[in-house]
């Protein structure tokens, strides 16, 4: 570990001047932060995270939505934990669950369709949130209840995917990242050469990364060795989980069940191309379809920076938000709630840091 | 938005916990007995301290590995009033059962509390039982008060710990909670792990008998390592330091928690001891722990300063620093 | 929500598998790869496996974990 550190001092000596590296990923915020390694990279190194958090970027008008869904009689909401604390305009469905609405977290989709299956007069509304990690495993509950011809199970979808978050961060002049550390899981799923494009197009080195502090900061050192080199390529560091090209079982069954179409990303805006919709084949699952669900223009906070701080642009001590009120206890936006949100991450682990 | 309803964190022993005393309790009970919200109240009759505690006990399932309901019930108030220096002996036990609650389970149950008070000379003095409708509890709940006799000179308090003392820990975290956690419907997972849940008294005896002046004990319950920390950070308005390569976890525990995503530093123990004492004395109090089954693995896990007033951080197994932070309280319900 | 844990397979049934993570035990779906293996080692997401690995990456993991976690694990 030693060793490691001493190199990536040394190759960020020899670069000589300040970066900015953005680690994309949510879980690889949570990693960076809970093992303390921030503190470890050299001075003219600097860490940002960007909106690879699913619940962060998730529109408000889905959460209000999926709160209108689970008032209603013979409805069940089954989410995963993340999403129970994420306040909509003026409730949550941990505040719906305390009223006493159905809402069920659930760790996996299929069960999801347990609960389906077990609980015939009640429809199912899966929450379908994530990156091309859960996609996968949400198509599968999509296809096998075609299969079985489930009748009371949709999903909400607001599945987002990362690369055309990418490009639009880096034509963000604002933004100017010199690295990226890409997400490892989304990666398993899409494979290494989804980022060439980042490479090739824009000139910024890209490494994927595990979650491992030693990983994280391994990936750091090749980003730095990249810059002191003149070199822009994809790296892979992940590579005992991360091929060139994924996992084809998992594409394929988001590529039947799934279809691109255009999102809106928290703080960011519409993005082209950079959601999943439901695939008209299987429309009869999909719960905005299914149950009339209409997504009404949420209010938003004008004091939250969470959108600023999802591109990187501020960091959680730059909201006058933060802290007070702020909190894990009482937040105001998604980034404060979100187990793998940066502000929780920053409130939870290095509130103290100037 | 409007927070108008009790949410299950609110029973979660962190945060919101915190908040809910702060804000409902206190403005309309307060007095100074009450005020410094020990695990046990200090009550001075005559010429003798007392230690006074009360917990209520809704874990489900109420039968798991390593023990059950009743086990805990003994167990947990016998150890409030442990921490406090307090020798057990009284012990009140109110019963609210479900109907249709199998007689076979309750006699289960009351021999655990029997076996369990017996261990440490304690003694069910008085209760109470009541029935509620099938569905309006699950299986029973059970409440007790706890009386002891404190048996050192001085107080110990949360608010007692100074720069310069060593924090101490019995043994590996994390084992109650997942033992509970494995057998709730909807996580579904298979482990040998069993609750730590033990009564502590026997332990307290043998550090309070080496003369050693402890500041501080704490069993850290409901929001873990991590609450109790912080709790004591707070209290004393000091800043505490836990090395996490010393802290001991078992493999299996780590394993849970690396599948659910949660942090084994808050998660719920019922046989473990915080002690918080002088540096000289570190060596004294860890000999004497270790003499002692339920301390064979004790060692120090940290140490206090004067700064960052209040909080608790984490030197990190890669040299890292991150602070410690209170749990909100949501992650795992009705786990003790 | 990326969170993805490494496992091995010690049971395995029709589209799903008994897995295990330093001993705790917990059926999962393996529709999405290919031919699982009892004693594979497979990453595990949501309920399901998305990867599966070979022993050579296990042993860097070990590598990595004990180059740089120095906490002693009791069993």
């Amino acid at each position: 570990m030693k060793a490691l550190i001493a190199n990536i001092e040394e190759t960020a000596r020899r670069v000589d001047r300040d970066l900015k590296f953005m680690e994309v990923c949510g879980t690889h915020t949570m990693a960076a932060f809970r093992s303390g390694l921030r503190q470890l990279l050299p001075d003219n190194v600097r860490l940002v995270s960007g909106p690879g958090c699913p619940v962060c970027v998730t529109d408000p008008a889905y959460m209000d939505a999926a709160i209108e869904l689970c008032r209603r009689p013979g409805v069940t909401v089954a989410t995963f934990g993340d999403l129970v604390r994420v306040p909509g305009a003026e409730s949550s469905l941990e505040r719906e669950r305390a009223s006493g609405a159905n809402v069920r977290i659930v760790y996996s989709p299929s069960d999801a369709l347990v609960i389906a299956r077990e609980n015939p007069s009640q429809h199912v509304v899966f929450l379908g949130v994530g990156f091309e990690t859960t996609a996968p495993t949400v198509a599968w509950a999509i296809f096998r209840a075609a299969q079985d011809g489930l009748r009371n199970f949709s999903v909400l979808c607001a599945h987002k995917t990362m690369p055309r978050a990418m490009d639009a961060l880096v034509r963000d002049q604002a933004v100017r990242i010199d690295g990226f550390i890409c997400p490892g899981h989304v990666s398993v799923i899409t494979g290494a050469q989804m980022y060439r494009f980042i490479c090739q197009q824009y000139r910024i080195p890209c490494v994927v990364s595990g979650f491992e502090a030693w990983d994280i900061l391994k990936s750091v050192g090749m980003l730095l060795r990249q810059i002191a080199e003149g070199r822009a390529e994809v790296e892979n560091e992940y590579s005992r989980s991360v091929s060139e090209y994924g996992n084809r079982a998992a594409q394929q069954l988001m590529h039947e069940v799934f279809e691109p179409r255009d999102d809106a990303w928290r703080g960011i805006g519409i993005i082209p191309g950079s959601g999943l919709g439901i695939r008209e084949k299987y429309a009869r699952f999909d719960a905005a379809k299914v149950l009339g669900v209409t997504f009404h223009e949420a209010h938003v906070n004008p004091l939250c920076r969470c959108g600023s701080v999802l591109r990187g642009l501020s960091t959680p001590l730059d909201c006058r938000l933060f802290g007070r009120p702020c909190s894990p206890t009482h937040p105001v936006g998604p980034c404060m709630v979100s187990s793998e949100g940066v502000c929780a991450a920053y409130y939870k682990y290095e509130r103290m840091a100037a | 938005m409007k927070r108008d309803r009790i949410l299950l964190g609110h029973g979660g022993g962190g945060s919101m916990t915190r908040e809910l005393i702060e804000t409902v309790f206190l403005p309309r009970l307060e007095n100074p007995l009450l005020k410094p919200l020990d695990d046990s109240a200090v009550l001075v009759m005559g010429n003798a301290g007392y230690a006074f505690t009360s917990d209520s006990y809704v874990v489900t399932p109420y039968m798991f590995p390593g023990g059950d309901i009743g086990k805990l019930a003994v167990c947990g108030t016998v150890n409030d009033l442990a921490v406090m220096g307090a020798q057990p002996f009284w012990l009140s036990l109110s019963l609210i059962l479900e109907e249709g609650l199998p007689l076979a389970d309750l006699n289960t149950i009351m021999d655990s509390v029997h076996a369990a008070a017996a261990e440490v000379g304690a003694q069910v003095v008085t209760g109470d039982t009541k029935v509620v409708e099938r569905g309006k509890c699950e299986g029973l709940y059970i409440n007790t008060a706890g009386l002891g006799k404190i048996v050192v000179p001085y107080w110990l308090g949360s608010a007692n710990v100074k720069p310069g003392d060593a924090v101490i820990l019995n043994g590996p975290i994390g084992e109650h909670g997942v033992a509970v956690m494995s057998r709730r419907e909807g996580v579904a997972f298979q482990t040998s792990v069993k609750s730590d849940c033990a009564a502590l008294w026997p332990l307290v005896k043998n550090i309070l008998d080496t003369g050693a002046r402890i500041r501080a004990m704490r069993d850290p319950t409901r929001g873990g390592v991590a609450g109790a920390v912080c709790d004591i950070a707070r209290a004393s308005n000091v800043g505490i330091r836990l090395f996490e390569e010393t802290i001991p976890i078992n493999g299996e525990v780590k394993g849970a928690c690396d599948l659910l995503g949660l942090d084994p530093l808050t998660i719920a123990n019922e046989g473990k001891l915080l002690v918080f004492c002088g540096a000289k004395d570190a060596e004294l109090v860890l000999a004497s722990m270790k003499e002692h089954p339920l301390g064979r693995e004790s060692r120090v896990i940290g140490e206090v300063s004067a700064n960052p007033e209040g909080m608790a951080l984490l030197r990190t197994t890669i040299g890292g620093e991150r602070i410690i932070d209170m749990p909100t309280g949501e992650d795992l319900p009705r786990i003790c | 929500m990326c969170l993805a844990v490494p496992a091995r397979i010690v049971e395995l049934h029709d589209s799903t598998a008994t897995i295990s993570v330093d001993g705790i035990l917990r059926d999962v779906d393996v529709s999405l790869i290919e031919e699982p293996r009892l004693g594979d080692y497979v990453l595990i997401h949501a309920g399901f496996a998305i990867h599966r690995w070979e022993q050579s990456d296990v042993d860097e993991l070990q590598a990595i974990r004990a180059a740089s976690d120095l906490r002693e694990i009791t069993t």
